[in-house]
């Protein structure tokens, strides 16, 4: 495990990178996977294959002649939201909580722009940050048992969208149309780490054309 | 050619030796759970080692045959039958199209293996063939073996009949000291904490499956409540704030943010997959150069075991 820091913010992101990239690119033939995360990466390696102490070497030294981070070659991704209580259930208890009506919610989660920092827990689950403070939610006290497919959540700063109906705990905002986990198309995720995100906020009608589905 | 599933059992999943370098997208590995028993499966039949079988868990499974081939069962011991006859475990057994195979329930151990010669022929999702149910990925559409599902495998006409001695046996028992290399949050958990844990028994829960396996015992604090989520080792042993272990396993989410104390030796890990609920397991701690000899001796006996063969 290689850390970076121990808080979330974009430069320790972008190190992180570089850094996942430059391994991934020096050491493909004695790692089995690379996970990196907010502020490290966990590197696997078949201990049959090479021992502790030639890996951490050979990392320490990858690590210092990799290039410097530009962090400028991420796209930006655009994911349309249908945002509404029929959609996200929590959107309306998260308005009240916040003080702010259900529009300025969405104008906040619309405006900023968002960083993938992560991906895991489940198959192509971004973990995008960080939302407006004034937004910002705790999880819930129990965890639904179902969260329906593309639904756009929100748990502290940071913000997502389910790609697949799983059990989760945070707070159902809108819906997403665009497919975040698809293994028959290449590539399989519309995002990767370290891209920008942006919402943008569309009309019941045009979620259901993209092929929404608000069941 | 192929092989239909009558009864699928309490939980029947497709597997090969696991799906690898995928975490980036949010996959686990999934792959047997008692990796031991598996690539010993694969071995007896001369196939290469990761070869798709079926892990059984707790028993119940009933195959039809539609083909000419060869199987064999590793693992826990549940009664094999073929036609009402009861056969050996460990053994490669000849098989004919319209043979009946019956796995019964576990007798010890919780787990066995499946395997026909040169595998089931499945398709590949990210590399692998293995079955995640959580995630709906790889076996059979990513679920379980249901009842009427046709399982392809070749027909194979000739294939020594190997078997392993009983003295080379795994022995699966109510207790396990499991070897645990001290991990990166070490300094998390004071002195008498890790005392505590290395010193204490600790039982298996109710709540164990393959993602990880819940233990109950004497709490162990830790002085952080959780940290930035990062990626989770396999064998990784998590201390959410309640102070139970959860040893972390082959359908692990890939990233988390509970403190970890170490992560638990791989080999060690196979064996608690047969552990049933009510068995007590106790923790030692080795450095990563003792555990990566370990590997290495362990590594050399399974492939080279001697095989005995039945004529």
């Amino acid at each position: 495990m290689i850390y970076f820091g121990d808080a979330i913010d974009a430069q320790t992101s972008i190190r992180v990178q570089a850094a996942t990239n430059a391994i991934e690119h020096a050491m493909r033939e004695d790692i089995i996977d690379l996970v990196p995360s907010y502020a490290s990466v966990l590197v696997l390696y078949n201990p049959l294959h090479s021992d502790y102490i030639k890996i951490a070497s050979r990392l320490r030294n990858v690590l210092a002649h990799a290039p410097t981070p530009s962090g400028q070659e991420h796209r930006t991704v655009v994911l349309p939201v249908y945002y509404g209580t029929e959609a996200g259930i929590d959107l309306e208890s998260l308005a009240e909580r916040a003080d702010l009506s259900i529009n300025k919610v969405i104008d906040l989660h619309t405006d900023a722009e968002y960083k993938v920092y992560a991906i895991g827990f489940a198959p192509g689950f971004a973990y995008l940050g960080e939302v407006d403070e004034r937004i910002a939610a705790p999880r819930l006290m129990t965890p639904r048992a179902s969260v329906p497919r593309g639904s756009v959540a929100i748990a502290d700063r940071q913000t997502a969208v389910y790609p697949a109906a799983s059990p989760g705990g945070w707070n159902l905002i809108g819906r997403c149309p665009t497919p975040m986990f698809d293994p028959d198309i290449q590539p399989c995720m519309p995002v990767s780490i370290g891209d920008t995100v942006r919402f943008e906020a569309i009309s019941r009608e045009h979620f259901l054309t993209l092929g929404g589905d608000l069941a | 050619m192929s092989m239909r599933v009558l009864e699928p059992g309490m939980l029947s999943l497709l597997q090969d030796s696991g799906r690898q370098g995928q975490h980036r997208l949010g996959l686990s590995n999934g792959g047997p759970m008692d990796r031991e028993a598996f690539r010993y499966c694969n071995h007896l039949l001369q196939n290469s080692l990761n070869c798709t079988a079926i892990e059984i868990s707790v028993g119940g499974l009933q195959l039809e045959t539609l083909v000419d081939t060869y199987i064999c069962l590793t693992g826990a011991p549940m009664p094999l039958s073929i036609n009402g006859r009861e056969k050996p475990l460990w053994e490669v057994q000849r098989i004919c199209a319209g043979d009946t195979i019956r796995v019964g329930f576990a007798k010890a151990g919780c787990r066995s293996y499946l395997g026909v010669a040169d595998g089931f022929s499945i398709e590949a999702r990210f590399g692998s063939t293995a079955t995640v149910v959580r995630e709906n990925i790889g076996g059979l559409r990513g679920r379980s073996l249901q009842t009427g599902d046709e399982l392809p495998c070749p027909v194979t006409r000739a294939r020594k009949q190997y078997y392993l001695a009983d003295r080379d046996r795994p022995r699966y028992q109510k207790m396990l000291t499991v070897r645990v290399i001290p991990g990166y949050q070490q300094r998390h958990f004071d002195r008498v904490e890790q005392r505590r844990f290395f010193g204490s028994t600790y039982t298996i829960s109710e709540h164990c499956d393959r993602m990880g396996y819940r233990l109950e015992g004497p709490a162990i604090s830790c002085n952080i409540e959780g940290i930035l989520s990062e990626g989770i080792c396999f064998g990784a042993i998590q201390l959410p704030p309640d102070g139970q272990p959860i040893i972390l396993l082959n359908d692990r989410q890939t990233i988390g943010g509970y403190p970890k104390i170490g992560a638990a030796l791989s080999l060690d890990v196979a064996r608690m997959t047969q552990l049933v609920p009510g068995s007590s397991v106790h923790f030692a701690p080795i450095t990563h150069h003792t555990a990566r000899k370990v590997l290495e001796l362990s590594e050399r006996f399974t492939l080279h075991k001697i095989l005995q063969e039945r004529y």
